[in-house]
């Protein structure tokens, strides 16, 4: 008796709660589920094509593989290695995002053979001249938002929850992002990106979604409008790899020397 | 062939006797029904203005098209040039330092906008220890000492990508560039943005009274087209009514002519407006000025039927009687030289400016509209107002002293002003090549327009207005790392500062030049392009990678990397030198640089230079058809195949002479002028028509001689040729006055051309008909039986 009186208590609260819950705790909460269901990967790793296309369709590609390390108390740790174009090859890049304060970046430049730190106020900018910001491709930890959620909405017959996620960080090039999240398995299918005067400036799109490890949600394919200047860059995702066994060890500078 | 032309001057003559009993039977179902019409034509509704200053150019403008190319590899934009002039002269104290940041800031809520470039946010590199630092210049001005105050002085000041560009030598004067982006999906895009830059400003001088500031840019050009569009249109047009009713008031003396004509002239700007709001034209500057076009020319319409018929009441007709007989008289010269006008206005379809069609096409309908108003609703309301004229028995009124002392004059000096005039006029149009072809887009505003002052204090204190730019290609995918391309750009750059013209070089090989430095220490040693491909290539990702939003090197690198914008700032020149720059630039690429990096120089100020050629090889066409379907309608309405192609000798003449003219007195020759040729035509073979006529029907119908035809021509037409010509000058004079260069330059040249024309017709054309006539045989005397005929044939034409 005491045990159901008990549970209906704690069932008529957090309904109580969750008819009561605001807006910014309601999009906490999403953010804070998706980020769950993805914990325990470990490390993964990936290859990329990444596809630039002009108000023309003219088109530029380059290839990078990736390289993942979960942590749970901070942020991951990730390398990107570039395998084309010619010039930069065996150029790779090391980031530790975390979860409060700027992420750390460093390039490796074959050419000099040095590790440069690269600025860490700078990262809104595109990367490697494609309609990614740094900031878009980077780790979304949790902590990185302010949210908001708007409605539950439903995009190509999934439904999903509509959330404002305002970037903390002051030196972001966006004043808000509405992120759509799956409201089933909680992956982002959606982001529209608005820029400092609050106009739209572009669309992510996430296609393919395939599930590994009967967990995790990966996109097969990642495309990027830009509204304003009518450029977008598709990010295609190949041979995806979970629980490599790597380590802190991996992810040093002295290992970004040796990436390719 | 007599009785041919009898039959059809009599049908013609019974058409339009029928036609004035007809007007004046149903005066009030006339007067109302085109009241109606009127109405119904201006519901097409007052069009939209558009002030982009992309109107000026059609779409197959090659200009264009080779900057939108150029465009679409980088980025496709416009902006507004805020300049900040503090008035201490010194832009590098916290105060003004702190007040730049937050102006830089607050640039980035512009509508549209997509990138702020100003001296707070410029990307300085430097390098500490092993690493590279790309960073704000000046962040937190206000906290800052005096040493690294004037440290930030030092830095900005030698900044080659600032220097002459965002700050003056002295640091006196800087400024922020924003480039904006309009989506294009409605006309009023760039005024949304000069709505919130001028607020922005405003707000911006009120909180820093030590700053003042100035706005250029291409999108402030555009509000400058709206500008002065609007000013002319709330000052030019009442001043132009005010005119036309003091003209008529003087020539005709009745109220109710004054009342009637004012109506018709309005009747006549609601259908050109109408036309263009049914026609989706939208508005423009040099369309705009077809409102005042009309009103100066369908005033022309009028007054001949009005005079005619006062001119018959003071010889003691019944009013009816004078509004029959004037319409008898005047419909077909009024018609005629209503077509030949309507056919000037029709060749600015020829013109390359799109917005010259559109002033062309809405006068076109305006004319016609007047033209049928004329002849409608003007005799009409005459028949319903009361019109009080003094009957007079003498006829001082109709033959002018001053018209027949002209015509003696002439007469006794034929010989010498045929040939004083035809070297005068020879050698006055050999002055024709002292005009030079020139489209300063500032320069089309005068100094009532912020715009062009502005304008004037950047070319003054801070850099150029005027730009070429080229795209020039490596050839290969990432080729623009490689040291061969870098040294090009560098050898062009180098090249292109020995030039006089060149006030500022925009090159990637600067941003080559400053990485690689900075990746070495900063060690000035290194401040070259790097000699190494894949060092070069690595050094620009990772300097890309550092630079934060909206300042990346999209709009100076395409996304293959193998091509690079190239950007040189020029000061003031003319179009024609401009243009001859740009070809010295193309032709030093092809001598020294490999063949993919040849590229053809473009920008807007290239596009604007070409318009006043386009426009003139453009209207070469229209004006030959102009001149030769006039011809045709002068041998029609002369019925003579002679003096319809002699009449192109007055006609031609007054249009040469005028360019001549003009190379003295100005030289300058913008695309508004050049569009003038086909229009004055149509404009001023109304005074041969008429004088040729009149000469002609005294020489067939009363079988007088030259001298004595050309002393009829006088008494009979010379009055109202002088008093329309006054009009037409006095609305082209006060047309002259608008702010807008385009319609300004248009308007000086038509009224210098009418006053030749005129001068021309009164002093050259009767010496030309006495001395060709007296190599005739004397014509013999015209029977009565003749007579009769050919007066039925002519009085068709004649008043």
């Amino acid at each position: 008796m005491k045990r159901i009186a008990y549970l209906a208590i704690t069932l008529f609260s957090s309904a109580a709660i969750s008819m009561a819950q605001s807006p910014e705790q309601k999009g906490l909460d999403i953010a804070q589920k998706a980020d769950e269901v993805d914990h325990g990967f470990e490390s993964s790793s990936s290859t990329l094509t990444m596809i630039l296309k002009n108000k023309h369709g003219q088109e530029s590609t380059r290839k990078l593989s990736n390289q993942t390390l979960e942590l749970v108390e901070d942020g991951d740790k990730s390398m990107i290695v570039f395998n084309s174009p010619r010039d930069v090859k065996g150029t790779a890049t090391l980031t530790y995002t975390h979860k409060e304060g700027a992420d750390d970046q460093w390039l490796y430049l074959p050419a000099l053979k040095r590790v440069k730190r690269i600025s860490s106020n700078n990262k809104s900018g595109p990367f490697m001249g494609s309609e990614f910001a740094y900031e878009d491709l980077s780790s979304q930890e949790v902590e990185k938002y302010t949210y908001k959620f708007l409605k539950e909405e439903s995009l190509n017959g999934e439904a999903c929850y509509a959330v404002e996620r305002d970037p903390v960080d002051p030196n972001s090039g966006y004043s808000r992002q509405i992120a759509w999240y799956n409201k089933g398995n909680y992956r982002i299918e959606k982001i529209e990106y608005y820029d400092r005067k609050n106009a739209l400036l572009k669309t992510l799109t996430f296609k393919n979604y395939q599930q590994y490890l009967n967990k995790h949600w990966r996109a097969g394919e990642m495309v990027m409008v830009n509204h304003q200047s009518n450029k977008e860059t598709t990010l295609i995702f190949d041979d995806y790899q979970f629980k490599l066994g790597l380590t802190d060890n991996d992810f040093t500078q002295n290992s970004l020397k040796r990436s390719r | 062939m007599k009785t041919e032309n009898q039959q059809q001057g009599s049908r013609a003559r019974r058409f339009v006797l029928g036609w004035a009993d007809w007007v004046i039977r149903w005066r009030w179902f006339v007067l109302l029904g085109t009241i109606l019409v009127a109405m119904f034509v201006a519901s097409g509704g007052m069009p939209q203005f558009n002030s982009d200053y992309h109107v000026f150019f059609s779409d197959e403008n090659p200009q264009l098209q080779a900057y939108d190319a150029l465009q679409n590899k980088y980025t496709k934009d416009d902006n507004v040039f805020i300049v900040i002039e503090p008035k201490d002269g010194n832009v590098f104290t916290r105060e003004t330092l702190h007040a730049l940041e937050q102006l830089t800031t607050e640039s980035w809520q512009t509508p549209y906008s997509s990138r702020v470039d100003g001296i707070t946010n410029f990307q300085h590199t430097r390098a500490e220890g092993d690493d590279l630092y790309v960073e704000d210049l000046v962040q937190g001005a206000i906290d800052k000492s005096d040493t690294e105050i004037s440290r930030i002085r030092e830095i900005t000041i030698n900044e080659p990508l600032l220097k002459n560009r965002l700050i003056n030598e002295d640091g006196s004067v800087t400024a922020i560039n924003i480039t904006v982006k309009m989506p294009g999906e409605n006309i009023e895009e760039g005024n949304e943005i000069i709505a919130h830059v001028r607020k922005m400003t405003e707000a911006f001088e009120a909180n820093h009274p030590g700053l003042k500031t100035h706005l250029s840019g291409m999108i402030m050009l555009s509000g400058a087209f709206y500008e002065s569009s609007q000013k002319d249109m709330g000052t030019l047009v009442p001043l132009m009514f005010l005119i036309v009713i003091l003209t008529i008031l003087i020539t005709t003396r009745t109220i109710s002519g004054t009342v009637s004509t004012l109506l018709v002239i309005i009747m006549s700007i609601m259908a050109g407006i109408g036309f263009a709001g049914w026609a989706g034209i939208q508005m423009t500057p040099p369309s705009a000025s077809a409102m005042t076009m009309i009103l100066t020319l369908a005033v022309a319409d009028s007054i001949h039927i009005l005079i005619t018929l006062v001119q018959h009441m003071r010889a003691g007709h019944s009013k009816r009687e004078a509004i029959r007989e004037s319409i008898r008289v005047n419909f077909m010269p009024v018609m005629i030289t209503s077509l030949t006008t309507v056919i000037g206005f029709l060749t600015m379809n020829f013109s390359d400016s799109p917005p010259f069609h559109d002033l062309g096409n809405i006068t076109a309908v305006g004319m016609t509209a007047a033209f049928i108003f004329s002849v409608s609703t003007l005799p009409a309301l005459m028949a319903i107002l009361p019109v009080k004229v003094k009957v007079k028995t003498t006829d001082t009124e109709t033959k002018s002293p001053i018209m027949r002392r002209i015509a003696e004059f002439v007469i006794a000096h034929n010989k010498k002003l045929l040939w004083l005039s035809s070297a005068t006029i020879i050698g006055v149009s050999a002055l024709v090549v002292n005009n030079e072809l020139d489209d300063q887009f500032v320069g089309y505003f005068d100094e009532s327009i912020k715009f062009r002052r502005d304008t004037d204090f950047i070319s003054e204190n801070l850099s150029g207005i005027y730009n070429v730019e080229f795209s020039l290609g490596s050839g290969e995918s990432g080729g623009i790392n490689n040291p061969e391309y870098l040294k090009t750009l560098q050898e062009f750059e180098d090249w292109l500062y020995e030039q006089d013209e060149v006030i500022h070089v925009n090159t990637f090989a600067e941003v080559a030049r400053r990485i690689n430095k900075s990746m070495h220490g900063d060690s000035l040693a290194y401040y070259a392009v790097p000699g190494n491909r894949e060092e070069a290539a690595q050094f620009l990702l990772l300097y890309e990678m550092s630079l934060p939003f909206g300042l990346d090197l999209n709009n100076q690198v395409n996304v293959d990397k193998s091509e690079t914008r190239f950007t040189i700032t020029l000061e003031n020149i003319s179009s024609t030198s401009l243009i001859e720059f740009s070809e010295r630039a193309e032709s030093w690429l092809k001598e020294n640089a490999p063949e993919t990096m040849f590229a053809n120089g473009t920008s807007t100020t290239v596009m604007f230079s070409h318009l006043s050629q386009r426009q003139i090889f453009s209207m070469m066409s229209g004006t030959a058809l102009a001149i030769g379907l006039i011809s045709i309608i002068l041998i029609i309405a002369l019925r003579s195949f002679k003096y319809g192609l002699l009449s192109l000798i007055p006609n031609i003449a007054p249009v040469a002479v005028g360019f001549g003219v003009w190379g003295v007195t100005s030289g300058v020759i913008n695309s508004g002028i050049a569009i003038v040729f086909g229009m004055t035509l149509g404009i001023i073979v109304d005074d041969t028509v008429h004088f040729l006529s009149k000469y002609l029907r005294a020489r067939r119908e009363h079988g007088s001689d030259s001298e004595d035809a050309v002393r009829y021509a006088f008494d009979t037409v010379g009055r109202a040729l002088f008093v329309t010509t006054i009009v037409l000058v006095s609305g082209f004079i006060v047309m002259a006055q608008s702010s807008f260069g385009l319609n300004s330059g248009m308007a000086k040249v038509t009224a210098l051309i009418i006053v030749l024309a005129l001068v021309i017709d009164f002093l050259m054309l009767p010496a030309l008909l006495i001395n060709i006539s007296g190599k005739e045989k004397k014509q013999p005397q015209v029977s009565t039986g003749e007579l009769a005929m050919a007066k039925a044939s002519y009085s068709s034409t004649n008043n």
